[in-house]
Parts: structure tokens; C-alpha cells; sequence
């Protein structure tokens, strides 16, 4: 019991949250472009080796690095909107997701070039150890982290969409681009906050997986699918249902490997990403718009 | 023994050229005619190479396979299986926006890759399939061995293409051109969606399985690298896409065409100092993705644009 809390349950957490943070991206990108962003994934990747960068020259720990990295991936993003996204915008949207299936292999080149292929791991100061609790929960630090950083973001999110006059124009876009357009919003900002938003979790989110393991160019294309998976779980446009989708899929493939019966683990861990994959097909099957009733496009 | 040497060069570009060609034909069946997009095109390929190696091998402890079938049932049986695997993904997407299709056909594609890589009883793992035969690979040996294949590999895609051809000005190819350029008015007309689009998703799978199959008989051997996700799907929508999506012709066309100009810029990346050559195929592969995107903003019609049919009239 001890063991299924401390190896499954709380890393299923801590992955749940990076899968949120990165489904919370493609959910808003899917809902106002209409398009699933399949360079979501190697935008993390670029988000990561930013902090990477800065964590060369600043010996800090690389957690409080973590704006350099999103400052690069906004820029990034904004600029690949702007050059290869945008001028497809009047073409059906299948145009764009080709594109931007294009642009994940231009990231993944680039972070190829400048860095090399080989695995990094981020110096942050000699192996932690776990914290203990009534002695006998270890948990990595690491993991608690990513926990609370996703519980403030969700909270900070959610007042932002509902409280903000941009968030709410957002929302009102993801609803119906052009009664928002006729209304006088102005969409391309709202684009742009899209843009800013789903890139700066997205390097967030890729700093915890390259901390919990290392940094490699397919980083984040190795968390692509399970991103989908949850973004669709929780309903295209639905940023909660997204993070509640994340952390669904991070413990559905964390418990999946699980003895539950007997002593063999119930899915062999190698086919984790599997899991995600089933779920998300069982889920088009059933019920495509999602969990929490989120747009069907 | 320089002229020599640079035919068999061009050879092996022929040979490999026509894989790829035959992979954009059967793309162009999916995307140029059916409007829907597959980006796991290394899955059905890896599937029909896999499927063709075992069903040819000869006896081995180390894997799956004895049954040393002729090439050809191998290559049917590639067929067979790609496209079974192509029928159950469109089954449940081809009702959802293209996205979903995307989404799904790139799972498929990695799962197989993890299920190449982990049952090895099946498939030797990482460590691969040899002693993969070539066809009539009784009768000739040698460097002639590969004029022989390079004649097989494009009798393989006159086939396809002229079953192309055939769906193409067919009132199948018609309703199906109907359905990708406006799906409300298909509908109106009574064409049965859903089903149109299963039936090409399938078709262009089990061609992407065939042309995978050639690929494990041309190298002989087979590890899962060999059919790497990201080369094989991006180079083949790369190629359809500059080629003129649409038309086979055009289809044809990109393949050879990409195909010459990514093996020749590796010859010339090949001569760049040492520090450079490691990074070289990480800027082939940055240009390659580059030139996507200028064709999807600049020359969306492709080399050869799309042409309809005429229409003929019974005299």
C-alpha cells in the first residue's frame, strides 16, 4: 500500500500536471484557432533547453530560471504564428495542423543544432533528498513542486478567464469566433494571449520532466500524444476540464503499471504511452466531445 | 569504375526514389483525393515491412517467421494487414473534424514502434530481422540483383499507379473529390460520407504497407530504426505536397524529385569539415521543414497541379 503511494500514486500526480500544463495549451489552441497544434510538444522542448541556456551561466536552482525559458518560448510561438500560422488562417484549417507538424520538426532541428542530441541533465545542486512524512510517504521535492506550481496556475487561470476583459474576450472567441469578431473584440490580441498563455505553460512543463529525468531534443514530442489524450478527455476549449484531463491520463498511465493482480505488473511499463492512446480512442469512440462537455469542432 | 560506381549510385536513388514514390501515391489517395490527413504513414510502413520480413524468412530461433513465402504473398500480406490496421483507425475518426484523424494515425504509428521495439519474440527487438530475401533472389546475385529490384520496385509502382488512375476517373473518385471539396453538398446528394472516406483511408494504407514491405526486401534487413516516425511521414508529405497534391503524376514526380535532392545534398553535406558533417542532417532536416512551409504558403498547387478528369460522352 506504502509502495503504490510513494512509486505510483504521487509520480502520476507529478506527470498528471505536466500533461495538464501542456493539454491546457493545446485545448485553448484547438478551441480559438481551431486547429490541433501538433509543435505543442517540441515548443516545450524549446521552453526547456531555454532555461538550460540561462542554467549554464546563472548556477542557481534551475526552477527560479524558469522565466527565460518561457520568455523564449512566447517569442518563439508569437513569431511562428506570425510567419508560418497566420498566412494560412483563411485556408481550412487541416493546412495549418500540416504546418504545424512542419514546425515541430523545424524546433526539434534547431534544438539539435545549437545543443546537440545528446541527453542533458540540469546541475541542480546533488541529489535531493525526498521529503518524509510521518515516515513513511517519500516523496521527491521535485514532484511536490510540480504539484503546487499546477494548483497556483489552475487558480490563476481561472480568474484570468473569468475575471479579465482579455479572458473573457478569449472565452468568448473559443464560443463563437464570429459573433466575437461582429462584436468588436479584437481577435488577433486574443490570438496573441493564446499564444503567450499555451507557450509559458508549456516551458514550465517541459523544465519539470527535464528535472525529474533529462533533457533531450524529443522531450517533448515523447509527451505529444498523452497531451492530446488529456486535452480531448477534457473537452476541446475547456482549460479546467484540460488540467483535470492531465492529471487523469499522468494516473491512468502511472496505475496501469501497477500489480493490481498478483505480482505482474498489470501493463508493462514500457507501453505507458499506450495507455494514453487507448484512452483517448475509447474516448472518440464513446464520447468525443470530452468529459466536461467541451466543443465537438 | 567511376561510371560504374555512379550508376549503381543512381540505382539505389532509383530504387529508393520509387519507395517513396509509391508512399506518395498512396498519401495522394488519402490526402489528394480523400482530404484527410495520416501522419502516421512510418506506422502503416513499419507495419507492411514487418509483416512482409516475416512472412518471407526463412526458420530463425530469434523471431517470429519460417514461413519463407515468395516476395510477393509477402508484400499482399503487408498489404492485408497495413491496411486492416488503416480500416480500424477510420472507423472511429473518419466521423470527427481531420484533427482527430491526425491525432489518432500518429498514436498508431508510435504504438507500433513500441510494439516493434518490446515483443521481441516477434520482431528481434532492437536488434532486427536479416536474411530478408529480394525477389528472384535465387537467380541473380551481385550487383545485378539490384537492377533486378529497381525493375520490380517500379513494376510495383506502375501497378499502383495505374490503379490510381483507374480510382481516380471513376465515379468513386468522383464522389470522393465531391465529398473533400464540399462535404454538405455530397451529403445532399446522397454519397455516404463516412463510408467514401474509410474505403480510401484503407486503400492508401495498405499501399503505404506494400511500399514498406519493398523497403525491408531492398535493405534485406530490417531494425526498428529503419522505419524512424519522423523521416519516412515528413519526407512523404513534403513530397506530395511539392509534387502537386492530387495528381499522381504529380505524386510520383515529388518523390523521385525530393528524393534525388535529399540524397544528393547528403554527397555535398558529406564534404563540409568534420565539426559540421554531425550537424549537417540536423540542417537537412531544418531545410526540409523550411521548404514545407514555402510550399504551403507560396505553391500549394505543386509541380504538377490537379487536374480533373474530362468528361466523356458514350458516342
Amino acid at each position: 500500500m506504502i509502495d503504490f503511494i510513494n512509486f505510483y500514486l504521487f509520480p502520476g500526480l507529478a506527470i498528471g500536471s505536466v500533461y495538464a500544463l501542456g493539454a491546457v495549451g493545446i485545448s485553448m489552441i484547438f478551441g480559438i484557432l481551431r486547429f490541433a497544434h501538433f509543435a505543442h510538444g517540441d515548443l516545450m522542448t524549446v521552453g526547456t533547453y531555454g532555461v538550460l541556456a540561462a542554467a549554464g551561466i546563472i548556477a542557481i536552482n534551475p526552477l527560479l530560471l524558469v522565466p527565460f525559458g518561457m520568455a523564449l518560448a512566447i517569442v518563439v510561438a508569437l513569431l511562428v504564428d506570425k510567419v508560418f500560422y497566420q498566412p494560412l488562417r483563411t485556408l481550412p484549417t487541416i493546412y495549418t495542423v500540416i504546418s504545424s507538424f512542419g514546425v515541430a520538426l523545424i524546433f526539434r532541428s534547431l534544438v539539435q543544432m545549437f545543443w546537440g542530441s545528446q541527453n542533458q541533465v540540469f546541475n541542480s545542486g546533488g541529489v535531493r533528498p525526498p521529503l518524509v512524512l510521518f515516515d513513511t510517504f517519500r516523496i521527491s521535492v521535485l514532484h511536490v513542486q510540480a504539484v503546487l506550481a499546477t494548483a497556483c496556475i489552475a487558480v490563476a487561470l481561472h480568474f484570468f478567464l473569468s475575471r479579465t476583459r482579455t479572458g473573457r474576450s478569449m472565452r468568448a472567441v473559443s464560443d463563437d469566433p464570429e459573433l466575437a469578431e461582429v462584436s468588436g473584440l479584437d481577435t488577433e490580441k486574443v490570438v496573441r494571449w493564446t499564444w503567450i498563455i499555451g507557450a509559458a505553460l508549456a516551458a514550465i512543463a517541459g523544465l519539470f520532466v527535464a528535472m525529474d529525468t533529462s533533457a533531450h531534443p524529443n522531450l517533448g514530442w515523447n509527451l505529444l500524444m498523452p497531451m492530446f489524450a488529456a486535452a480531448i478527455l477534457g473537452g476541446i476549449g475547456k482549460p479546467m476540464g484540460a488540467m483535470a484531463g492531465g492529471y487523469i491520463i499522468g494516473l491512468a498511465e502511472e496505475l496501469s503499471s501497477y500489480h493490481w493482480i498478483g505480482n505482474e505488473a498489470l501493463i508493462s511499463p514500457s507501453y505507458k504511452t499506450a495507455v494514453a492512446f487507448v484512452v483517448m480512442i475509447a474516448l472518440l469512440i464513446v464520447r468525443p466531445q470530452g468529459l466536461f462537455k467541451g466543443r465537438l469542432l | 569504375m567511376e561510371l560504374t560506381g555512379l550508376f549503381f549510385y543512381l540505382v539505389s536513388i532509383l530504387i529508393a526514389g520509387g519507395i517513396y514514390a509509391l508512399l506518395c501515391l498512396a498519401l495522394n489517395i488519402q490526402w489528394g483525393m480523400g482530404g484527410l490527413f495520416n501522419a502516421g504513414i512510418a506506422g502503416f510502413f513499419a507495419v507492411g515491412a514487418y509483416t512482409s520480413a516475416i512472412l518471407t524468412t526463412e526458420m530463425s530461433t530469434k523471431h517470429l517467421g519460417g514461413f519463407g513465402m515468395p516476395v510477393v504473398v509477402g508484400l499482399i500480406g503487408a498489404g492485408v494487414l497495413a491496411g486492416l490496421m488503416g480500416w480500424a483507425v477510420a472507423r472511429i475518426c473518419v466521423r470527427l473534424k481531420s484533427d482527430y484523424l491526425a491525432m489518432a494515425s500518429i498514436g498508431i504509428a508510435e504504438i507500433m514502434r513500441l510494439v516493434i521495439v518490446n515483443e521481441s519474440w516477434a520482431t528481434n527487438g532492437s536488434l532486427g530481422l536479416a536474411g530478408i530475401p529480394r525477389p528472384f533472389g535465387e537467380f541473380v546475385s551481385g550487383r545485378s540483383a539490384d537492377l533486378v529490384f529497381l525493375a520490380y520496385v517500379w513494376a510495383v509502382v506502375l501497378i499502383v499507379y495505374l490503379v490510381a488512375m483507374r480510382l481516380y476517373d471513376s465515379p468513386w473518385g468522383r464522389s470522393l473529390r465531391a465529398i473533400r471539396d464540399n462535404e454538405v453538398s455530397a451529403d445532399a446528394a446522397g454519397k455516404n460520407i463516412e463510408k467514401f472516406r474509410v474505403q480510401t483511408f484503407v486503400i492508401g494504407c495498405a499501399f503505404m504497407g506494400v511500399a514498406g514491405g519493398l523497403s525491408a526486401h531492398y535493405f534485406r534487413f530490417l531494425s526498428p530504426s529503419a522505419t524512424d516516425p519522423l523521416l519516412v511521414t515528413f519526407l512523404t508529405w513534403v513530397m506530395l505536397m511539392a509534387g502537386g497534391s492530387g495528381n499522381n503524376r504529380g505524386a510520383i514526380v515529388g518523390g523521385l524529385g525530393i528524393w534525388t535532392l535529399w540524397s544528393v545534398t547528403e554527397i555535398f553535406v558529406n564534404r563540409l569539415p568534420p565539426e559540421w558533417v554531425t550537424r549537417s542532417s540536423y540542417i537537412r532536416m531544418l531545410l526540409v521543414g523550411l521548404l514545407l512551409q514555402f510550399v504551403l504558403q507560396k505553391f500549394r498547387a505543386g509541380i504538377i497541379p490537379e487536374k480533373s478528369p474530362p468528361i466523356r460522352f458514350r458516342e
